[in-house]
């Protein structure tokens, strides 16, 4: 344990990435809302692999990790997007590229002669590790994310709903599912970042999947998915860096942990209501 | 929209229209005008094409030949002077919408930009609710509601912009006879109030048989079109499916016996009741 004159010196020194983490967690679990409705947990893990191999290929050449891992997430989406519009074909496409994703991008870690602490933070997340000209990027990549979510809101929950009466009603189908595509990589490169590629979901999926546990309304689930994903994200930055452990744990667990309170929550509240009736 | 159209003009005409997938033809030289407040019924067994029908009016299927035109101009996709009930698929539970919320998506739900109400659309919705009886449910969640329900709920948001036309991809299917009796006299209502013209495809026609103005008939490639009495007649039926085929009537019903294709199930008499989730894929 350190002190606490210690921990606001460190606090200081990691001030951008705890702003970075909280912008992710708040725009992740907005973009996870539509990512439970348009059930994309598994593209989301599918595209995060490829990000991986992406910034592995991006290391082992020496250019810039941020942008190796946005051109593998990208690729991901829209391959996803593209070849999967109906559950089943997404799935079998997802399962192709998964594994290809992950062992081309041990591969490239592999080639990398490297420090190894780099290499093992693509996969479990070392926010850290990420240099403020990085950080800047990805709060901006995020922040543009947010932006186009919210501009694209109507038609895309409408077609998440049910796409055949959205494209009679006029929704072009086609483009808001592959933008969400795209903003759903471009959210992953992030994450990738700072949570790593193996625990991405943490971010995009477990805070929605909480907040639906305890609302059905279309305004207090992507309030309550966010504030979840953004508490998980900074509560687990604030609690590592007072000891030696990684990041990624103490995130995982934070948003593990409000996802089973939800569900209790939800429970309970139902009984009740079901008791009402 | 001018006087002439008002005064009777076809809402939607197909002229000499072809349809078919590789070698099979759903139908061929169809020709068919629906008229303003016209109720006009689809039948026919599976695979006949009466779902590329709507696909077709919807502006998602091309024809091989002839063409489709709606107020006179040949339909394009997304029209929103069409209103859409799709076939009752329930809405998941936890989906985060309420009913109210499921209406508005009929009023708004197109529109990129912030998702914030313009004026007027929060009191829009509010009358459609009202318009198809569902005020009392406005704010329970889509996903907890009766197959019924929900189906209300479509129709109030296929009307959310005074469609000229309606068309109805089997929205009785896997509905108790109660909701069916329900969702087809709102349906009913709304051409005699607004002279909707309405395109309902079902396999049984006995939930609108004291409703509806002609049939289409489909099958086997070709097509009979006329009044229920015309159409729903053993030799004309005999002739269509070409092999014997008996229309029975009792008790204002009719029960098609006979039909060759026996995996149809065209005009059966029993639904289950709509209750269960996930009991229709």
């Amino acid at each position: 344990m350190i002190d606490l004159d210690t921990y606001v010196q460190l606090l200081g020194l990691v001030q951008n990435s705890i702003i970075a983490g909280a912008v992710l967690g708040l725009v992740g679990g907005l973009v996870g809302v539509f990512v439970m409705q348009r059930d994309m947990a598994f593209a989301v893990h599918g595209i995060s692999e490829l990000s991986f191999a992406g910034a592995a290929g991006a290391l082992l050449l020496g250019v810039n990790v941020v942008a190796g891992s946005l051109v593998g997430s990208l690729i991901a989406a829209i391959l996803i997007g593209l070849l999967g519009a109906r559950a089943r074909d997404r799935n079998s496409i997802i399962g192709v590229l998964m594994p290809a994703g992950l062992g081309l991008g041990i591969l490239f870690l592999a080639l990398y002669p490297g420090r190894s602490a780099n290499k093992f933070s693509l996969l479990t997340g070392q926010i850290i590790a990420v240099d403020s000209p990085q950080l800047a990027w990805l709060v901006g990549i995020s922040l543009v994310v947010l932006v186009a979510l919210l501009l694209i809101w109507r038609p895309l929950t409408f077609d998440s709903l049910d796409p055949d009466v959205a494209a009679a009603r006029g929704v072009p189908s086609r483009f808001v599912a592959l933008a969400f595509m795209v903003l759903l990589g471009l959210i992953v490169a992030v994450s990738v970042q700072i949570i790593g590629a193996l625990l991405v979901m943490a971010l995009l999926v477990t805070p929605a999947a909480a907040a639906l546990r305890v609302s059905a309304s279309p305004v207090l689930v992507p309030m309550l998915a966010s504030v979840f994903g953004l508490f998980s994200a900074v509560a687990g930055i604030l609690l590592a860096i007072a000891g030696s452990l990684p990041i990624s744990p103490y995130i995982t667990t934070i948003s593990f942990a409000i996802y089973v309170v939800c569900r209790l929550v939800g429970r309970a509240s139902r009984r009740r209501l079901r008791a009402a009736v | 929209m001018d006087d002439e159209q008002r005064e009777g003009g076809d809402v939607l005409r197909l002229e000499n229209a072809s349809l078919g997938f590789g070698e099979r033809t759903l139908w061929s030289g169809l020709d068919l005008s629906v008229k303003r407040g016209e109720f006009i019924a689809v039948l026919g067994p599976n695979g006949s094409g009466k779902t590329s029908l709507l696909k077709t009016v919807l502006g998602q299927q091309a024809l091989d030949s002839g063409r489709a035109l709606l107020g006179g101009a040949p339909v394009r996709s997304g029209d929103r002077r069409i209103g859409y009930i799709p076939q009752q698929k329930l809405v998941p539970p936890g989906t985060p919408l309420r009913a109210r919320d499921l209406v508005a998506l009929g009023v708004n739900g197109h529109r990129f930009g912030l998702p914030l109400p313009r004026r007027g659309e929060r009191e829009r919705v509010e009358e459609l609710l009202a318009d198809v009886g569902a005020t009392s449910y406005a704010d329970r969640p889509v996903g907890s509601l009766s197959g019924g329900e929900q189906q209300r709920l479509r129709v109030g948001q296929a009307l959310a912009d005074d469609p000229v036309l309606l068309l109805c991809d089997e929205p009785l299917l896997s509905l108790d006879l109660a909701h069916q009796r329900g969702v087809s006299e709102l349906i009913d209502r709304r051409r005699r109030e607004h002279d909707t013209a309405v395109l309902f495809v079902t396999h049984d026609i006995n939930p609108v048989l004291d409703k509806v103005d002609r049939i289409l008939y489909l099958a086997g490639g070709r097509f009979r079109e006329g009044t229920p009495d015309e159409v729903l007649r053993g030799e004309v039926l005999s002739e269509l499916y070409g092999s014997p085929v008996d229309v029975f009537r009792s008790h204002g019903r009719v029960v098609v016996v006979g039909v060759p294709d026996a995996q149809t199930h065209a005009h059966h008499t029993h639904h289950p009741p709509d209750e269960r989730p996930g009991a229709h894929a």
